[in-house]
């Protein structure tokens, strides 16, 4: 609290004395400028030791003060938004503390003499937005619902522009305005600038109020493809204003929509293509890591302008280019340039548009672009709100008859309610012609309104709306306690089984392109070492399942016992230490992912994997709370807090200020380690067999069929019943391979009789993630070589001896040759 | 892809499949690719481990539960058929089933058979009953970790208690579709499979 109000004090001090001088120095006249020379020329009498010279420092250090200003503004505002109140959300914030310091600066000046310059905000403040966003764009989620954002896309904003302008129009016609200088075309054109929903005021509000996935990714993508059409429509409009009303005739309409195809498309080709520069630029850049990070700025910028030169669209083009490259540069980069790219994008989208922001309540303290005519302002609110609703009621009711998961109308509300405008539209409107628009001050003043009342009065209502609704509909059902488990295991349900049946996107499209990204682009954009990485790390995922159970036991016998385990007590393998915090930004883009093995494994190293695994598991053992029984409205209560969250609740995944996503990874976590709990504890009552190194799963499978041909082992009437089945008849062969293995290494010696009732002594051999500091050496093979991918799996298969997976990862670490006389001992 | 899978299918197996389980041609023929792709032992048969495989399941807090309701009693491989059987209960309900003579009397997808389907997942000793230790782990499994086994417990007791109209502490079948008249079953446990 204090801190919060000293930086107050600081900042209005600092800016009242330090810019003011500025200001003033500034604007005084020109002649100053040469200021320095006459003296030296003029007056120089000794030799000055130290001058004060600002002009020679003007322009840098008056960008420089500003970005430090804009800083400390959204530092004051996040302090204020801790102990204060949390109820504006940040850029309606940021945007009162424009209005100050415009106060103070009109104050000082009399004139607005730092505006938000259109060329500005568009090159140099837009695009690092936009290559944030897109390159921590969830691909996944963003592809499966691509239909649906093209729709609003393109479709919402042509209704938005059309019905805006001509309604005004209308309106004008009526003579509601007044006396003003505008003709049909010019209210379409200002349609057009006002219908595009922006996505930095998205982002910035959508982030306050935590919505699930695939609602966001709607008002999201619909946000940065709706550029498409913005640009093609204002510069349609744009020209025919231009041009006048006569020449307009059917041509020049056919000629406007060809250019919507050729601008759109146009730009996202041209962002592919950069994008594909860009991969191949990284898969070259071995030798210069260090600079490597830099290519992708560098490059994503000159996607943006030169798609602005050829008059195609800049935002698609970025867009698709971050896009596109996510992957292929997060493979082939080092990992340390791809952590300092995913934090230099961070930092330079938040200051950016912790600038806009900032800019936008600036320029509004200037007396000059101020006209008010009441009724075309709160027209245009008003259409602009009840079109924008309906335009989203009737798209949705149309896609919802195609969708698999229909958009809820509670979705429906907030994507309607969350159609912000923001300073693309200012920047648009304010490039207009004053010459061929005359009321182009009206416009702008407009426009600001708008923005102003979306970004602020919206963002701030969003909340409680979203709220009220929520209770509003719960509050219909009351359900009870079962009705409720159920509803959620249901939910539960479903999503297995659709995961189970591939999710309805992976037909055959998805799958052919996954396999033709596979084969031919990876093989053009990847380097060598990273596509064989990532063939290794998809069939190490499959073995994460599996050897995290191994870490698991592994961890324990380090400890000292295994006790742990056959208590009921929680005892918690840490998820993200284990595999890094990678993995769980990893994870849940697993739960969107469409077909079996992309795992759009986007931040995702191997060198972390390997390193990071072994010995950093960290178990605590939970005390279990002992609460008192509680009453019958605890009961719900309780209920409701702690059901795990299925997957439509989930929240969604792209931040501006975190990497990983919002959701609870702690659910993750649990559910992930009790899965693997009750994976291992079938494990430890099946009686595990010893053979020696090499051909242990196949002796294991063995005994497996053997001991399963005469009926279910004895479970040791534990919990899950049907969980000793599927050890039994799954994962024992394979793991008990590297079970024992690592077990017996790390625990040299310590035998639980419990798990191993027979050791081999021979079971050395130990795969180099599983291995821990202190173990026995590792053959020499294990140790480096890594195991085969799973392209050589499926050629395996056929010559398959189990149908084990894992075994033939365990195989396929020896040599081709030696499979043959393996093949023989089944 | 597809037509490589669908080739070890036959078309009188496909046409068995249509008549127990309703789904139309090309749904079988999509839902065989998969289950082809998720066979990686290439013999035809599911195993848990397979399954397993699908790295969503391991986050889900009935993953293992529903692995094993593909998997008839005591067996470790399921086949195309099984599969495509457990998979009929999640076929939407369409109107004009209503009157379709089936084989068991009764589609697979009917609202009864779905309910009997999330009963088995909670009935793991198939007595027909869903004692409270059985409610209890269930709970367990879909709750987090800050539940104390107390508390844990009266909601499992309060739940049956809501259900139980014979007093026997145990949740029959009959109790369990009672209580949950009101929920839209058939909506809820459906997916939409693309045609």
């Amino acid at each position: 609290m204090a801190s919060s109000i000293y930086f107050c004090l600081l900042r209005t001090v600092f800016l009242v004395c330090f810019v003011n001088p500025l200001i003033q120095g500034l604007s005084g006249d020109v002649n100053l400028v040469n200021d320095r020379r006459h003296q030296l020329g003029n007056n120089l009498t000794g030799l000055p030791i130290v001058t004060f010279d600002w002009h020679h420092v003007q322009t840098p250090y008056l960008v420089i003060i500003w970005v430090f200003v804009a800083g400390l503004a959204k530092l004051l505002v996040i302090e204020l938004n801790h102990h204060v109140i949390n109820v504006i959300p940040e850029s309606g914030l940021l945007i009162m503390m424009g209005f100050i310091l415009g106060g103070i600066v009109w104050g000082a000046d009399k004139a607005q003499t730092f505006k938000l310059f259109p060329p500005t905000f568009f090159f140099y403040l837009l695009p690092q937005i936009i290559l944030d966003a897109s390159y921590f764009m969830p691909n996944k989620l963003f592809f499966s619902n691509l239909g649906s954002i093209l729709i609003y896309a393109i479709f919402g904003t042509c209704w938005n522009a059309s019905t805006v302008g001509l309604s005004l129009w209308g309106c004008y016609e009526a003579g509601v305005m007044g006396n003003l200088d505008i003709g049909l075309l010019q209210f379409l054109l200002f349609g057009s600038l006002i219908a595009a929903v922006d996505p930095v005021a998205v982002i910035a509000v959508f982030e306050e109020v935590h919505v699930n996935e695939v609602l966001f990714i709607l008002v999201f993508g619909e946000s940065l493809l709706n550029d498409g059409v913005t640009v093609v429509l204002y510069n349609v409009f744009d020209a025919f204003v231009a041009l006048g009303g006569p020449r307009i005739d059917a041509v020049e309409i056919s000629k406007g929509i060809f250019s919507f195809v050729v601008v759109a498309f146009g730009g996202s080709f041209l962002g592919i293509v950069f994008a594909i520069l860009l991969s191949l630029l990284t898969r070259c850049t071995k030798h210069i890591q260090i600079i490597e990070a830099g290519f992708i700025f560098v490059v994503g910028y000159l996607a943006y302008l030169t798609a602005d030169m050829l008059s195609l669209s800049a935002i698609l083009s970025v867009t698709f280019c971050g896009i596109c490259c996510q992957k292929y540069v997060n493979a082939n980069m080092d990992e340390k340039s791809v952590t300092t790219v995913r934090h230099a994008m961070k930092v330079l989208a938040n200051g950016s548009e912790t600038m806009i922001f900032v800019f936008l309540g600036v320029t509004a303290i200037d007396t000059e672009i101020w006209v008010w005519n009441t009724g075309f302002i709160l027209l245009t609110l008003l259409f602009v709100f009840i079109y924008r609703i309906i335009g989203v009621f009737l798209l949705t009711w149309m896609l919802n008859k195609f969708r698999l998961v229909p958009i809820e109308f509670i979705d429906q509300v907030v994507m309607s309610y969350g159609g912000l405008r923001g300073a693309v539209a200012y920047g648009l409107a304010a490039m207009l012609d004053q010459d061929k628009i005359p009321e182009k001050n009206l416009i702008l003043s407009t426009t600001l309104i708008v923005v102003y009342f979306t970004v602020i009065l919206q963002g701030i209502t969003m909340k409680p709306l979203v709220q009220w609704l929520k209770v509003k509909r719960a509050a219909h059902s009351d359900l009870k306690l079962i009705e409720k488990v159920n509803n959620r295991a249901f939910d539960h349900i479903l999503a297995a089984v659709e995961d189970i049946c591939g999710r309805i996107g992976d037909n055959w499209w998805t799958r052919g392109w996954n396999r033709f990204e596979e084969n031919y682009i990876s093989w053009l954009l990847m380097k060598p070492k990273a596509r064989k990485n990532r063939d290794y790390l998809f069939s190490i995922f499959h073995k994460l399942n599996l050897e995290d159970a191994v870490n698991y036991v592994s961890e324990g016998e380090r400890q000292g016992s295994l006790a742990f385990i056959r208590s009921d007590e929680a005892a918690n393998v840490d998820f993200k230490k284990q595999f890094g915090s990678e993995f769980t930004d990893v994870m849940p883009d697993i739960m969107v992912d469409m077909s079996n093995y992309e795992l759009g494994i986007e931040t995702f190293s191997v060198t972390s994997i390997i390193k990071d695994t072994i010995p950093s598991v960290s178990l605590d053992i939970h005390g279990q709370d002992r609460k008192n029984a509680m009453d019958d409205v605890n009961a719900h209560h309780l209920l409701q807090q702690h059901l795990y969250s299925s997957r439509k609740h989930h929240r969604h995944k792209y931040s501006r200020s975190h990497f990983g996503i919002n959701q609870s990874e702690n659910e993750v976590q649990e559910i992930f380690q009790r899965t693997m709990r009750s994976r291992l504890e079938s494990f430890k009552t099946a009686k595990m067999g010893v053979s020696p190194a090499k051909k242990i799963t196949k002796h294991h499978k063995k005994e497996l069929t053997h001991k399963m041909a005469n009926g279910h082992p004895d479970g040791t009437g534990h919990l899950y019943g049907d969980e000793v089945d599927s050890a039994v008849g799954s994962e024992t062969g394979a793991i008990r391979g590297t079970f024992l293995r690592d077990t017996y290494t790390v625990g040299a010696g310590i035998e639980n009789p419990v798990v191993f009732p027979d050791m081999d002594s021979s079971t050395h051999n130990s795969l180099p993630w599983l291995m821990e500091t202190d173990a026995v050496a590792p053959s020499q093979r294990a140790q480096w070589h890594l195991p085969w991918t799973p392209n050589r799996l499926r050629r395996l298969a056929p010559m398959r001896i189990s149908t084990y997976s894992t075994d033939s990862f365990l195989m396929a670490d020896l040599e081709e040759h030696e499979e043959k006389p393996q093949t023989d001992h089944e | 892809m597809g037509s490589r899978a669908s080739s070890l299918l036959r078309e009188e197996d496909i046409d068995e499949i249509k008549k127990e389980t309703g789904f139309s041609h090309s749904q079988i023929t999509r839902l065989y690719s998969r289950f082809h792709s998720l066979d990686k032992g290439e013999n035809g048969a599911l195993s848990r481990e397979d399954f397993q495989r699908i790295p969503e399941l391991a986050i889900n807090p009935l993953g293992d539960r529903i692995i094993n309701a593909f998997f008839p009693e005591g067996e470790d491989q399921v086949n195309f058929r099984g599969f495509m059987r457990t998979l009929a209960h999640f076929r939407p309900v369409e109107d004009n089933e209503k009157n379709k003579d089936m084989i068991s009397g009764e589609p697979l997808n009917s609202r009864t058979n779905k309910l009997h389907f999330a009963f088995q997942l909670y009935d793991l000793d198939r007595d027909d009953k869903i004692s409270r230790d059985e409610l209890l782990q269930v709970l367990r499994m879909m709750v987090g970790v800050n539940i104390s086994d107390e508390q844990l417990g009266s909601i499992a007791d309060r739940t049956i208690q809501e259900a139980d109209t014979n007093g026997d502490m145990c949740i029959s079948f009959s109790e369990f579709t009672k209580v949950l008249e009101k929920v839209d079953v058939e909506q809820k446990m459906s997916i939409r499979f693309l045609h």
